[in-house]
């Protein structure tokens, strides 16, 4: 494989590993535990380091992914106290956890190949030079160890689905059905640990909570059905991923910060385009929204008294344009009849009513 | 002790501590309207700004690394942020967390791109940018305390005058919009003054560890103080001392971050207000709560004496330590304490209520046995289920509510299970003492 | 001559996303009066007060305060939220959160005053609660956080109180001390507006009854609206409740008969 071929790929791998729990992190409304975690197991991997002197290793990573879940821990025993609110918990726990590692690896880790740059933004143009031996081919390890995480991911999130998706929506259900919410959150909070640690080489700290938290939030302006949300999310690391190799080369600039900003035009393109949730769907929703009700009221008022547009215009405050506009409407829909001049409220013109207010 | 500090030192431990004292007093108010990441959220948006100005520098041919431009840029981008949650949190279903996260990641992206573009393209005069990343207090120089002190004397001086306002503006802002006030005026006030701590801290702390600055120092004050003006110049006061103190602490040894030695300086200040604050400590709590299970183990002890006391009506006579322990696995701890108070008297192995035993012991049983009968009579409960209930309340009833719980039952004798409620000691049966 | 009603609302309706919380609702609201405002859940109670204080998006038609947009008459109104609309846990006094009250007197500039001061402690006066002046807001039981909470409105000196369920979670102490408050307003002319939950007390405790489902399904006077069929119109099928509360409505016509005699 070429050198290029391996950082696409590592890169992807990154992506979809992030985007198949981080949609989970972004629907239960703990995109910000997602950051702790992704900084407080900072401490782990520099250990770990200094320890066994690699950073994939399967023990480093089940080792420093733990730390994610005494993170997780901390806070909300932190909140249990009664003392501080979560989201003060989330930023007192974290910088601290996260001090420790920086003073670890500045103290420590002098001269080795793990720098306090490296931990922001990892670097993935690496991970071709880095092998090992599998099977007898010489391949990377950072691809190996990413493409196994995602695909741990993929089981994780097939196997567990229904779980997953009653613990998010309906935390009550679950319990009553039997499942334990609580593991439920325990294992994810594991998994996007784990993920984390296995990122960091490549992508760094901060940057994966990129991968983490953009894809799901772009993902889910796009449907709201929770298998699209997983697939949309991935796909969208995944051409990040492209994308932003491919600018990094052009700008001669980090590449896993340019996945990063990649991820953040997914969002923006998702943000104003999505059918429903974007700006224009938005906008155009509440466009047509207040002429339905303009001309619900207009029925009301005649299913309430017969009349004219001329009588309708001096009791409503509307401009003569609007008048004409929505008088146009109820009579080409025929939603309304005419006893001579006097207009009525029809019985499809009721229903219409019934179909806006629907009560 | 400062005299032997030589200057540089007294610059960065000065520079440090005024950083501190900004935002501990601002992050009060972000701490308390439930915005704690928000400081996290800008202090990562400001670095594509400070690269940015750093270009702008370059490109017009000044000092790139003049602190004023680069503040200038790190306040655009980081109010660009600002306005990027608040777009996405009105226009979309996202919340709140997940738009932090967005800005946060994304403006650090961009921030790492534009940071490694200019140190390949522009190279060797780069160095110094990265510091924004982790902070460097250690390179301060007098003319960036300067900055500091006058943008924290302004920024705080703005705070002081709309105190007031603040409180209810965080407090209630529907209220404070149906008093008139601009609340959204406010609002935007408020962050730009957390915005301008953020940008002051970045040279200091870091993009990453600024989040502490604000809210650790916060949430140490909380805990001393229910007044608002108390917390927020406690909280500056802890947020000057964590500053002065990770400064001088990281000067003492080589390879000693500053940025990290003030949070964890922070976040100990926070660990022990946790811990030992007079009226919200854990610790003392802890304590309380200990004491409070002594004092119904005691109780539970003097009960079960009494008890054995019933079956033979010899409330004071002296019973074997085996046969009182064995009622209910009662601990030897128990019997000390309440030896230790006068409330038993022990020789050997053998046990006896003292006059003060006993009287308690009545009080102990006749609320238990009252508020059974009250369960029964007033909320139908089943027999069954009336002991255990009894067992937790009777430690916690006090004598006033049982006089009046005991007044409308018309003063019974007996409870549910037809067993005497006792009224006073019952003299005649205390016998001669061991 | 007609005297202008405290409050009115013209072909209002109000949406928050795409389903309509308000309906079409016309209503002037006569001065002097005790209201209240009735309904089943998730009817739009709350949302008829933020929209006369401006704090909802209005699709349609307006709000008159004493016949004048609300702006211009925003210092004769005073509002009551939700007890659970704030962070009890937040640091400030009993005394502070009063205070907060005057803030509408002052300009961008100007602080709070002695006079202000004693203003606030003459309202705590009032609703009883002058010794916890100094009391930190979360050592307050429920009771005593809504009577902070209606000291606070009696501070602004308004002459339109609105109130979003000012007896919700109330001791019965509490529930009369602030029915005894609610009328003595009344009586110096004042006009209460409450967002009211409880039916069975609509007739005791109120003189005028705003019947709300969405749409406005009547107003008036107690005696003339606030009866079985009305009720039914407003809440649907759960009749059990509507006949305890008819039932308890018929005593107390009989009750004030008596007394009248």
């Amino acid at each position: 494989m070429s050198p290029d071929t391996v950082i696409l790929l590592t890169g992807s791998c990154a992506a979809v590993a992030c985007a198949l729990v981080g949609t989970f992190l972004v629907l239960r409304g703990m995109a910000l535990i997602g950051d702790a975690i992704s900084h407080a197991v900072l401490p782990g991997i520099v250990i770990a380091f200094l320890l066994t002197d690699s950073v994939s290793s399967l023990p480093v990573v089940l080792g420093a992914g733990a730390l994610g879940l005494v993170t997780v821990w901390l806070i909300e025993s932190l909140v249990r106290t009664r003392r501080v609110k979560e989201d003060a918990s989330i930023a007192v726990v974290f910088p601290a956890l996260f001090a420790v590692g920086v003073l670890l690896v500045t103290r420590f880790a002098h001269g080795k190949d793990l720098d306090a740059e490296c931990v922001l933004y990892g670097e993935i143009a690496f991970a071709p030079f880095d092998t090992m031996t599998l099977w007898g081919m010489v391949i990377s390890r950072p691809l190996v160890a990413l493409a196994s995480v995602a695909a741990l991911n993929l089981v994780f999130v097939v196997a567990l689905y229904k779980e997953l998706k009653i613990a998010t929506f309906d935390g009550a259900l679950a319990a009553t059905l039997g499942m334990s919410p609580v593991l439920v959150h325990y294992l994810l909070m594991g998994t996007v640990s784990v993920t984390t640690v296995a990122s960091f080489e490549s992508v760094g700290a901060i940057l994966v909570v990129a991968f983490l938290i953009v894809p799901g939030s772009a993902a889910w302006l796009w449907t709201d059905k929770l298998h699209w949300m997983l697939t949309i999310a991935a796909a969208i690391g995944v051409t990040s991923a492209f994308l932003g190799f491919h600018l990094a080369v052009y700008w001669d600039a980090s590449i896993a910060g340019c996945m990063a900003l990649a991820m953040g035009g997914c969002f923006v393109l998702s943000w104003i385009f999505a059918p429903r949730e974007g700006l224009f769907g938005r906008w155009n929703l509440r466009r047509v929204t207040r002429e339905r009700f303009a001309e619900a009221l207009l029925l009301e008022r005649l299913a309430r008294a017969p009349g004219n547009a001329t009588e309708v215009a001096a009791e409503f405050c509307w401009t003569a344009e609007q008048v004409a506009r929505h008088w146009a409407t109820v009579t080409s829909q025929k939603w309304i009849t005419a006893t001579g001049n006097a207009w009525q409220t029809n019985e499809a013109g009721r229903a219409q009513i019934q179909k806006i207010v629907g009560d | 002790m400062v005299a032997a500090m030589d200057f540089t030192l007294f610059n960065v431990v000065l520079g440090s501590a005024l950083l501190g004292l900004v935002a501990g007093a601002l992050g009060s108010f972000a701490f308390l309207n439930r915005q704690s990441l928000l400081g996290d959220a800008l202090a990562h948006a400001a670095l594509p700004g400070v690269c940015l100005a750093f270009l702008l520098g370059i490109a017009l041919d000044i000092p790139p690394k003049q602190p004023l431009l680069l503040l200038g840029g790190a306040l655009l981008t980081a109010w660009i942020g600002t306005l990027a949650i608040l777009a996405i949190t009105r226009t979309t279903r996202l919340k709140q967390d997940a738009a932090l996260g967005i800005v946060l990641s994304v403006f650090f992206g961009a921030g790492i791109v534009l940071l490694t573009a200019i140190q390949h393209n522009v190279g060797a005069q780069q160095s110094g940018l990265d510091s924004f990343l982790f902070g460097q207090a250690a390179s301060l120089l007098p003319s960036d305390v300067w900055v500091i002190g006058i943008l924290g004397g302004i920024v705080l001086t703005v705070l002081g005058y709309f105190f007031q306002t603040f409180r209810i503006v965080v407090f209630d802002p529907a209220c404070a919009a149906t008093l008139g006030l601009p609340v959204r005026r406010y609002e935007i006030l408020l962050t730009t003054l957390i915005v301008v701590a953020v940008v002051v801290g970045l040279q200091t702390v870091g993009v990453v560890l600024m989040a502490a600055m604000l809210v650790t120092p916060a949430a140490a004050a909380r805990q001393w103080t229910d007044r608002l003006g108390h917390m927020v110049m406690l909280a500056g006061a802890l947020g000057a001392v964590a500053g002065a103190t990770g400064a001088w602490a990281s000067s003492l040894e080589a390879r000693l971050p500053t940025g990290p030695l003030i949070v964890l300086a922070a976040t100990a200040l926070m660990l022990f207000s946790l811990l030992m604050s007079p009226r919200r400590g854990l610790f003392w709590a802890a304590m309380r709560r200990a004491a409070n299970r002594r004092r119904i183990a005691v109780e539970n002890l003097l009960k079960d004496l009494w008890r054995l006391g019933e079956r033979d009506g010899r409330f004071a006579s002296p019973r074997a330590v085996s046969d009182v322990m064995a009622v209910r696995a009662a601990s030897m701890s128990a019997l000390g304490q309440a030896q230790s108070s006068g409330l038993v008297r022990r020789n050997g192995t053998l046990v006896q209520l003292s006059e003060r035993g006993l009287q308690h012991a009545a009080r102990i049983v006749r609320n238990h046995r009252i508020w059974e009968l009250y369960l029964s009579r007033r909320l139908d409960l089943a027999d069954d289920h009336l002991h255990r209930d009894a067992e937790d309340m009777e430690h916690a009833l006090d004598d006033d509510v049982i006089e009046q719980i005991d007044e409308a039952l018309g003063r019974p004798g007996t409870d549910p299970h037809g067993r005497p409620i006792p009224r006073g000691v019952p003299g005649s049966t205390v016998e001669a003492a061991l | 001559m007609k005297k202008t009603p405290a409050l009115e609302f013209h072909d209002l309706t109000v949406a928050y996303d795409i389903k309509p919380v308000l309906w079409d609702v016309d209503l002037s609201i006569p001065e002097g009066q005790l209201v209240a405002i009735v309904g089943p859940n998730g009817a739009g109670k709350s949302t008829l007060l933020k929209a006369a204080l401006n704090l909802a998006p209005l699709s349609s038609g307006f709000v008159r305060v004493y016949g004048a947009p609300y702006p211009e008459m925003r210092k004769r109104v005073a509002y009551v939220p939700q007890r659970e609309s704030v962070d009890w846990d937040f640091p400030a006094s009993v005394l502070d959160v009063v205070l907060m009250g005057r803030y509408g007197k002052r300009g961008w500039f100007q602080r709070t005053n002695a006079a202000d001061r004693t203003r606030a402690l003459d309202c705590l006066g009032k609703v009883g609660m002058l010794e916890f002046a100094d009391r930190q807001i979360s050592r307050l039981s429920g009771g005593q956080q809504q009577r902070t909470f209606l000291a606070r409105a009696l501070a602004q000196d308004a002459d339109l109180y609105l109130m979003d369920e000012p007896f919700a979670g109330v001791d019965v102490v509490t529930e009369r001390a602030i029915l005894t408050l609610l009328r003595e307003l009344r009586d110096t002319g004042k006009t209460v507006v409450c967002v009211h939950h409880d039916l069975q007390t609509v007739g005791e405790y109120f003189d005028w009854v705003v019947l709300l489902n969405m749409r406005l399904v009547a107003a008036g006077p107690i005696a003339e609206v606030f009866n079985t069929d009305k009720l039914q119109a407003t809440y649907g099928g759960h009749l059990s409740i509507l006949e305890r509360a008819a039932t308890r409505l018929l005593k107390d016509r009989r009750g004030r008969a008596r007394d009248a005699r």
